[in-house]
């Protein structure tokens, strides 16, 4: 079985976000950057799964600049083959979905999977876009996946609820929790990750639709109004008549 | 041209999300004067109470949604039969599965979880969004000549404008699915946790599952969901489904009660944009006082029961 990964660098969960450029741009300032735990976690490590028991190769492939061969070597150190970096600093979602799909419609890819989102833009929009670029079956919130020859049967989360399907065929899969547990790189792998080819690529151009025009921080809260523990009717009285939420 | 406005019935009725939608895509199409369509997928008892938010039409077409190929194409087609010029879905599981595809083929510029009425500046449409999981926001441009967006739930609140509209079905060539759907489990009872307008959620201070009960029935008492914080739903005391922050469900309620949660960064990611906050701690250093707007300080077996105590007073007054 053939799989592509698609991951993406994000900044670390405890960052503390600020921008630059009057709200043009990330201040990327001590900040640390991560693999998208998304990708990392649950897409990547299913893809892997797969690979140990029905055999194949997983190549991981990132859209973005030479600092995040980091990141790449490590989706290599736990278990991907082999890499592709499509050197490029991806103004969108639909920069992203056009650079893989220029790759992925060389290959016959059986399973293409990503993170359900990126913890930064959140968007959940590239696995549509291409999957539509490829013309392929696309399932949202992935938590379960099992592969018998060609046919998948995978469940996804819905709101307030599960679906199971079944699709023949190749497909891109977006990945939710549950559908793997994380793995922690071991030393082999990370030795191993330094001699993994990393291929790179330069990017087709793509005509944007969509322009960033500002970031805004929220407004800080105006500050916590306590409430004594003996006193639960005043917090009930606040929430009625102040906040009027009940 | 019109603003086309996607509703998915949830069991046969169209719920508080897709009344918001409706509004959302009524005060959209008000920005240049154009009318707004809505297309509900599937049976819908409700569905002509559409009208009372202000559409101008409200059509149906029965498709499976869970198939993003049939979904997209449905739309793209409906789309340019009725010269939408922005295309509004709901950004839940079908919504963003449908939007990307969507996009693609009316080649529009896509901007998702969208939390306010766009502006129209010329024939650009500006748009905000959260990004960083709540911790800012942030404002785009799409300047294409059609538009798709989704949008969050709990961005607007439903307003009643207008009287109830006929149904009439949308006729569009089929599209056949080729996936099999096997199984469609949905919990019942309480609303889905994006949609909430109030959320009850409990922390590792509950100690165990078994002490939950007092949280459910607060919660039942107010009508509000359930969540939690993440190493509840990885010790299994309550299901994953529940688990909100960063790498959670993000949610954005009227009111969010967080007991017996710290308040670290990665939980409050996916909270912060809640209107109110309630904290419930022990600890009077609990990071999670600095985003609240009301505290109590003080042991939850205790407080928990007496709040419920007091709503249940407050309800029947
Ligand atoms: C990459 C990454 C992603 C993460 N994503 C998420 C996420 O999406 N969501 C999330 O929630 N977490 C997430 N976390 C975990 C997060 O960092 C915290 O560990 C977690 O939120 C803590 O959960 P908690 O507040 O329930 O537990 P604790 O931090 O243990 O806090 C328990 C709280 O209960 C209080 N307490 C104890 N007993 C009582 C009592 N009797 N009465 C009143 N109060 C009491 C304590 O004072 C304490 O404040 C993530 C972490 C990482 C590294």
């Amino acid at each position: 079985m053939k799989t592509l990964v698609c991951i993406s660098k994000t900044p670390d969960t405890t960052s503390k976000i600020s921008f630059v450029d009057s709200g043009k741009n990330f201040n990327t300032d001590g900040i640390s950057f991560i693999m998208n735990p998304y990708d990392e976690w649950y897409a990547l490590v299913r893809a892997v799964e797969l690979k140990e028991k029905v055999g194949g190769t997983v190549t991981a492939i990132n859209v973005g600049d030479a600092s995040n061969d980091l990141v790449i070597r490590k989706a290599l150190a736990i278990g991907a083959d082999d890499a592709i970096r499509v050197n490029a600093n991806a103004p969108s979602s639909y920069f992203v979905a056009k650079q893989i799909a220029e790759i992925a419609k060389k290959e016959n890819y059986d399973l293409i999977f990503l993170g359900k989102e990126t913890i930064d833009y959140n968007g959940a929009e590239v696995g549509a876009q291409l999957a539509e670029l490829l013309d392929l079956p696309f399932f949202s919130f992935v938590n379960h996946l099992e592969v018998e020859g060609k046919t998948n049967i995978l469940k996804r989360e819905i709101e307030g609820g599960e679906e199971t399907i079944k699709v023949t065929g190749p497909c891109v899969i977006s990945a939710a929790k549950d559908l793997a547990q994380q793995r922690i790189p071991n030393m082999q792998g990370i030795m191993m990750s330094k001699r993994k080819p990393l291929t790179v690529v330069e990017p087709i151009a793509v005509e944007e639709l969509v322009s960033l025009i500002t970031h805004d921080l929220p407004a800080p809260k105006k500050g916590v109004t306590l409430v004594n523990a003996d006193n639960v009717d005043e917090l009930v009285r606040l929430l009625h008549e102040e906040a009027k939420v009940i | 041209m019109s603003v086309l406005v996607v509703i998915e019935p949830s069991a046969g009725i169209i719920n508080k999300g897709g009344f918001e939608l409706a509004t959302f895509g009524k005060e959209t199409a008000a920005l240049s004067a154009t009318k707004c369509i809505t297309l509900v997928l599937g049976n819908a008892s409700n569905a002509g109470e559409l009208g009372i938010y202000g559409i101008d039409e409200v059509l149906t077409i029965d498709i499976p949604t869970y198939d993003s190929v049939v979904y997209a194409k449905t739309i793209a087609e409906a789309s340019k039969k009725l010269d939408a010029s922005i295309v509004i879905l709901k950004h839940n599981a079908n919504g963003k599965a449908a939007a990307g595809r969507i996009a693609i083929k009316l080649n529009a510029g896509l901007v998702s979880a969208v939390n306010a009425v766009p502006v129209l500046n010329g024939a650009v449409l500006q748009v905000k969004r959260g990004v960083y999981s709540g911790k800012a926001s942030a404002t785009y441009a799409i300047s294409s000549s059609i538009k798709v967006i989704t949008v969050l739930g709990n961005s607007i609140k439903p307003n009643a404008t207008g009287n109830a509209l006929p149904v009439s079905e949308l006729d569009l060539p089929k599209v056949t699915s080729t996936l099999e759907l096997i199984d469609r489990k949905t919990m019942s009872g309480r609303a889905p946790l994006p949609e909430a307008d109030l959320v009850v959620s409990g922390g590792r201070g509950f100690k165990g599952p078994e002490n939950w009960d007092i949280l459910l029935e607060l919660a039942d008492t107010l009508g509000a969901t359930t969540a939690c914080s993440r190493p509840v739903a990885d010790a299994d005391w309550r299901p994953h489904h529940e688990h909100v922050g960063q790498t959670g469900v993000a949610i954005r309620p009227n009111l969010y009660i967080a007991i017996g949660i710290s308040g670290a960064i990665q939980h409050l990611a996916g909270v912060n944009s809640s209107k109110t906050i309630v904290v419930i701690n022990k600890d009077p250093e609990a990071p999670f006082f600095k985003a609240a707007d009301y505290g109590i300080v003080g042991d939850l077996f205790e407080v928990v029961p007496k709040l419920t105590a007091a709503i249940k007073k407050l309800k029947h007054e």
